[in-house]
């Protein structure tokens, strides 16, 4: 993949997470313990600095650096499930991936974030978002912006779900109404990297 | 053969020295002990590289036991384990039990000698059934 694309989803993606600190953490404060905004920033702050090496890397080696970065930097349950997501990908991926090995790359690193989370779809959770996107992935023609669509639509349909896994869970019920931030955050990931695929 | 060394993650370090501290009292220096606590920014946290760090210092041959609080703590653990040498990945327990009386108990049966999986099983037998 080409350097310049590398950097634009590097930068692209760690900026909308930026930017969406605050609210990610408000999302965190109703329902658990109100750090994943900051803790996502400090993650992506890091990658950031980091954008130019990053992306000269091959794309494998560039998912590895990203989650092994998540992993140290981010803390929270987030930095171990987001830093699961991208060493996946980075073993499942080429550097040249057709869209066919972005799924089955995907597909992987959703099951190892399951794993790694001990958690099922349903459960009010970052998987909620990740099912509907593998599930919604098939061969038309505006594959981006459908997939960017859906993820939109799951993180919101995490709002009326009941968090089992995580701190949330510790509200029960009263877990019920409020948007998952870590649906939140996938959601947006997603989308920032459709947008580049022509979402 | 060494004692089994045991390892405190809180995300507080207050929390996570308090244990430690509790631990001191019960069984001095039999054990090797260490404790991290907090993000790197010094917020409440766990932080990976802090917890591989702290299996370091109370590494044993016989093994660590590491009692960890909530949620992201038992995450960021296990994911600190998988990135320290395979060799040392099977003598690492997580046990699934309340951290300071877990901490206490653990080193209360590793400064008798027992293996890990003694340590460990006596620890979760404080677990809620």
């Amino acid at each position: 993949m080409d350097s310049a694309l590398k950097k634009a989803l590097i930068e692209d993606c760690a900026n909308m997470i930026i930017a969406h600190a605050e609210e990610l953490t408000s999302l965190d404060q109703a329902i658990g313990d109100g750090d994943h905004g900051v803790n996502m920033k400090r993650g992506f702050e890091s990658i950031l600095a980091d954008a130019d090496s990053l992306a000269a890397r091959p794309l494998p080696d560039m998912m590895k650096a990203i989650g092994t970065q998540l992993v140290m930097k981010v803390g929270g349950a987030s930095g171990p499930l987001y830093g699961t997501l991208f060493l996946t990908l980075a073993k499942e991926i080429s550097d040249q991936p057709t869209a066919e090995n972005l799924k089955a790359a995907f597909a992987a690193a959703f099951e190892a974030v399951k794993a790694r989370g001990k958690s099922e779809v349903g459960q009010k959770t970052m998987l909620d978002v990740f099912a509907p996107v593998l599930a919604a992935w098939d061969n038309r023609s505006d594959l981006a912006s459908h997939l960017s669509e859906t993820a939109r639509l799951a993180a919101e349909a995490t709002v009326s779900m009941k968090a089992i896994r995580g701190r949330a869970s510790f509200l029960g019920d009263r877990s019920i109404g409020h948007m998952d931030p870590g649906a939140r955050s996938s959601s947006l990931l997603i989308a920032t990297i459709a947008k580049h695929f022509g979402a | 053969m060494a004692n089994v060394g045991i390892v405190i993650v809180s995300h507080s370090e207050k929390v996570a020295e308090g244990a430690a501290d509790m631990v001191r009292q019960m069984v001095g220096d039999a054990v090797p002990l260490a404790f991290t606590g907090g993000n790197s920014d010094g917020g409440l946290g766990t932080d990976v590289g802090q917890i591989m760090e702290a299996i370091d210092r109370a590494w044993s041959e016989a093994g660590v036991a590491v009692l960890v609080d909530l949620g992201g703590a038992e995450t960021n653990t296990e994911m600190a384990i998988e990135m320290i040498d395979e060799a040392r990945q099977n003598r690492i327990a997580i046990c699934n039990a309340p951290i300071v009386e877990g901490a206490v108990i653990a080193a209360t049966e590793a400064s008798g000698g027992s293996p890990l999986d003694i340590v460990k099983q006596t620890a979760e037998e404080l677990s809620p059934q």
